[in-house]
């Protein structure tokens, strides 16, 4: 094992020296465009309608907005005249051209630990995307924090520089699954709970989280709120295709699996799912008492249910496979936080449609139809119907949700 | 002065079945293929959800899917001695407006016309001889036989994945099928709904009195299913909107459920929706199509250039279309001569409405194409001799809903309003039925359509001109089928029973179907049809009609959607294997 790691190691190396030479070759600027997607770059940088990679994209935090930069070779508006390191100091550590400081809404955090290798040959990559000229003015923070010498005592409390770091006693699918879901794709930008800073929660890494009016869901093994129902396979098949036997993906993460996770080998997105399986995130959430049914909310919801859900939904909650997503079981419908089942049934949302699951079926918005009692009361239903069980949402919370959906683009 | 665009490979007019069909079958070979739609776009779940699409006043009376006369309408009369008037509502047929086209609002009944349909003058010259057919009847055999088109229905039955029960699978007879139906080279893609008391009892009165009962093919969704453009359906809940309504839950086969989300993927596909074709341009030498021209909503002329111009409009509207165009001879009835226009036929319809005794029957339990069928009285399945005309249909329980409004049965001598009609129809809603039959519609020499002379659309294009009226041959087979309907109602023991045959002369106000068919004839001969066996223009060769039903010779004893979609992926086969390697004339 030692023996064969040292010599992984060598040819690593060896590789590296090697391609550094060649920095055009279609391998590696081939390899270069799969490590940016991978990293979903497109996903930031690219705006609707937009030209890639030219960016424009508004990104809401809860610090105000940042509009993302242009990352093509542009050499006046992009990163035509960036040196090589530079580009290396980007990922891995926060800075920018001529040492300039990122906000970490740029996810250096996750991407210092790619290898320099690879860096280097995402920006072997990046040097060959079109140039084009769209000037960004990204830092659009109100005082103080437009500062971005700021970034210095976040980072000094909240980031940790370093590769990835191979971890013995796991398998190799498991180390290359723990580099994309922690490095190159960035899942706990999304996934994880964030301090009052915004920076990610070490204690409780994927375990579920709210952005831009959407809760990115526990992806932990956590088998009441987290993935823990999944199968190896459900994971694969929802990454590679957008949709599995639970449910099919939308918002934030049907950009995702649109321009990354289905595009990536079959062999990366099962390294994903291995790791996830076995993170040793999440643990035993303990299941709460289910709302009783004689309460009056449940009562009322499951009325509204009939009318409004059980067509699609059915009466049993099951759905229908890659249409319809299965509520019965499903750990989204029991997260602590109904900041996602809210937005659908206030807006609606569309399904992602992938190469293999083209269909792409859609939410109706109820806004226009049920007030915050029902909206409230039919959730309290579901969470809590067909062996469910989770909080009730009481009326305020959807009032509070309508208003800031009502703020969002 | 149209403002001009840029060239595309294939404009298509009109987005509903034969227009997205077409459209994935080209855009998959990578043609640059933009659809111009006169109508809005519709999405599947957030034009139709199920929470509020079941709104009988907003689509069934007020009719919200449909086209407005508004925008484009026709001028009708009965006879050529009467003077057309331009339909201002349209009440007795509903063209479809919008993304989907009729495509969403039909009712899913998907039928395959029987093999000697196709062969249908030669067919019935040669059992009953050549003076068996009225003078005037101008029926003609199709250019394309039914084993030519079984390959092609069945690729339509798998898009829509069509719930039913084969009767004829290769020449082997099935149990529980159609045993009068041509063969298929498969069974249905998904089984037979589940049937509701109404359809039972007809079906077991059907068999006592000597007939085979058999469940109505659908494009209502017994269960889950993926068609092979990938694209996921779901399962019908008997909701009983499917006429003149979108189906939000995913389980009517519609362009959208079944075509667009795979469509819509191609980046060398577009659609030009609020785009109303004004005409197709021709060169110089009136031989080949330069593209069309298009008025958006704020009148603004475009011109789309294009190598192929597809005509996958409404069929009244792909005759309007060939005809301002200037696009083949128009017809005239006088001298029998010209071909555009020529043929118009429609259906026959009739029922028999019953109150049954101490049932209960939840008539609202329903689909579009629910029910439970007998065809022993279709086309020729049954021998004419003596008894004074041809043709037939199908009859049988197929009640497409009891929705509230509409549905207000009461027993005869009740008011017809006030107090006792409340309780009357309170007391029989759940006890009435209602059976129908659906045939055949041959065409004459005095049914066409053509330019009126008189009145204009909103874009100064002369109203196409609807001349029509029922003839004896079909007015007799009406009765016939509605007397043989009446003896299976009988065995049902009802309370009360009335017959009503269809009588003429055709009434345009009143509804009975929108199965308009003809005046872009397909043929084997340029003296009587408009198009070739391929559905291409005899004299444009880069225009095709790709199975509206603008194209059938003359209508039979079934629903056309099915044969549609069968031309539909026929023409695209004839484009993509012969067309495209050589344009040129093909028939």
């Amino acid at each position: 094992m030692r023996r064969s790691l040292i010599t992984a190691a060598f040819f690593f190396a060896f590789g590296a020296a090697a391609a550094a030479q060649s920095t055009q070759s279609f391998d590696r600027i081939e390899r270069g465009r799969y490590l940016a997607v991978l990293s979903d770059c497109a996903a930031c940088h690219t705006a609707p309608g937009g030209k890639p990679f030219a960016g424009g994209l508004v990104l809401q935090t809860p610090f105000g907005n940042l509009i993302t930069p242009n990352i093509t070779s542009d050499r006046e508006t992009g990163i035509g005249d960036w040196t090589d390191a530079e580009f290396v100091a980007a990922l891995h550590d926060g800075r920018g051209h001529d040492g300039k400081r990122l906000y970490p809404a740029m996810p250096y955090p996750a991407y210092t630990k790619l290898s320099d290798d690879d860096v280097l040959a995402m920006r072997a990559y990046f040097k060959t995307v079109a140039p084009v000229s769209n000037k960004v003015v990204s830092n659009q923070l109100p005082f103080p924090l437009n500062i971005r010498e700021a970034m210095v005592f976040w980072n000094w409390l909240n980031f940790t520089p370093g590769r990835y770091e191979f971890k013995s006693g796991k398998s190799a699918e498991w180390n290359r699954g723990a580099y994309i879901v922690e490095g190159a794709g960035h899942c706990g930008t999304c996934h994880t709970p964030k301090t009052a800073l915004g920076a990610d929660k070490s204690d409780t890494p994927l375990a579920g989280t709210t952005l831009q009016g959407w809760f990115a869901p526990n992806i932990t093994t956590d088998a009441h709120k987290g993935i823990g129902g999944w199968s190896k396979d459900d994971l694969v098949q929802y990454l590679k295709t957008g949709t599995n036997r639970w449910t099919l993906a939308s918002g934030p993460m049907a950009e995702a699996v649109s321009h990354s996770t289905s595009q990536m080998t079959d062999a990366d997105v099962a390294a994903i799912a291995t790791y996830l399986k076995d993170s040793g995130a999440g643990g035993s959430g303990a299941k709460p008492t289910p709302v009783a049914t004689d309460d009056a909310a449940m009562k009322a919801g499951g009325a509204i249910y009939k009318d409004n859900c059980s067509a699609c939904h059915k009466d049993s909650g099951e759905g229908e496979a890659h249409l319809f997503p299965r509520l019965a079981g499903s750990a989204l419908v029991q997260s602590d936080d109904p900041t996602t089942l809210a937005r659908v049934v206030l807006h609606g949302t569309r399904a992602v449609s992938t190469a293999s699951m083209p269909t792409a079926p859609a939410m109706p918005a109820f806004d226009w139809r049920l007030n915050d009692r029902q909206v409230g009361a039919v959730l309290t239903y579901i969470r809590n119907s067909w062996g469910n069980a989770a909080s009730a949402v009481p009326a305020d919370t959807i009032a509070s949700q309508r208003i800031s959906l009502a703020k969002a683009p | 002065m149209a403002r001009k665009l840029p060239p595309k490979d294939v404009v298509i007019i009109g987005l509903g079945w034969t227009g997205s069909i077409l459209a994935y079958e080209l855009a998959k070979t990578g043609l640059d293929v933009v659809a111009i739609e006169r109508g809005p776009w519709r999405d599947t779940v957030t034009d139709f959800p199920p929470a509020y699409a079941q709104d009988e006043l907003r689509y069934a009376v007020r009719l919200d899917l449909f086209l407005r006369a508004g925008q484009e309408t026709l001028t009708f009369r009965n006879n050529a001695g009467q003077t057309a008037l331009p339909i201002r509502n349209f009440s007795g047929f509903l063209p479809g407006n919008g993304v989907g086209g009729a495509g969403v609002h039909w009712n899913g009944q998907t039928w395959r016309f029987l093999p000697t349909d196709f062969k249908l003058r030669s067919h019935l010259e040669e059992r009953y001889g050549k003076d068996a057919l009225p003078a005037d009847m101008t029926i003609q055999d199709w250019p394309v036989s039914y084993d030519e088109l079984e390959p092609y229905y069945d690729r339509f039955e798998k898009l829509c994945g069509t719930s039913g029960k084969a009767g004829n699978i290769r020449g082997a007879k099935q149990a529980g099928g159609n045993p009068f139906e041509g063969w298929r080279s498969s069974e249905y893609p998904t089984p037979p709904l589940k049937q509701g008391l109404g359809a039972t009892l007809f079906a077991e009165a059907a068999r006592k009195t000597g007939h085979t009962p058999f469940p109505q093919p659908a494009s209502n969704l017994s269960e889950a299913y993926t068609n092979p453009l990938g694209v996921k359906l779901g399962q019908c809940t008997y909701c009983g909107f499917c006429e003149r309504f979108g189906c939000g839950n995913y389980a009517k086969s519609s362009p959208q459920t079944c075509v667009l989300p795979a469509l819509m993927r191609f980046p060398n596909f577009s659609a030009q929706t609020e785009s109303e074709v004004v005409r197709i341009n021709l060169d110089s030498t009136g031989k080949r199509a330069t593209g069309v021209t298009y008025v958006d909503t704020s009148g603004e002329e475009w011109e789309q250039p294009a190598d192929m111009v597809l005509l996958c409009a409404f069929s009244l509207f792909n005759v309007q279309l060939m005809l301002v165009s200037g696009i083949g001879k128009a017809y005239d009835p006088q001298t029998g001569q010209g071909v555009v226009g020529r043929n118009y036929a429609y259906q026959t319809t009739s029922s028999v409405s019953l109150i049954l005794k101490d049932k209960i029957l939840n008539p609202f339990i329903a689909t579009g194409a629910h029910g439970m069928i007998v065809d022993d009285y279709n086309g020729d399945n049954f021998d004419h001799s003596g008894l004074g005309f041809v043709g037939g249909g199908y009859m049988g329980a197929g009640q497409t809903g009891a929705r509230p409004i509409q549905t207000r049965p009461v027993p005869k001598g009740t008011p017809k309003w006030g107090a006792q009609w409340k309780k009357a129809t309170a007391e029989t809603y759940q006890k009435a039925f209602s059976l129908s039959t659906h045939g055949s519609s041959y065409s004459y020499k005095d049914c066409y359509l053509d330019l009126d002379p008189t009145y204009k659309d909103r874009l100064g294009r002369p109203l196409m001109r609807m001349t029509f009226d029922f003839h004896d041959n079909e007015l007799k087979m009406s009765a016939y089928l509605t007397e043989r309907l009446a003896e299976i109602a009988k065995a049902m023991d009802p309370a009360e029973m009335t017959p009503n045959p269809r009588k003429g002369p055709y009434n345009s106000t009143i509804y009975q179907t929108t199965h308009n068919t003809g005046g872009t004839v397909m043929g084997a001969d340029p003296a009587n049809s408009v198009v070739n066996r391929y559905c291409q223009s005899w004299d444009v060769h880069n225009v095709f009609v790709p199975g509206g039903a603008s194209v059938f010779p003359q209508n039979h004893g079934y629903n056309p959607t099915d044969t549609v979609g069968a031309l539909a992926y026929w023409t695209a086969d004839a484009i993509k294997d012969r067309y495209l390697k050589n344009p040129g004339p093909l028939g």
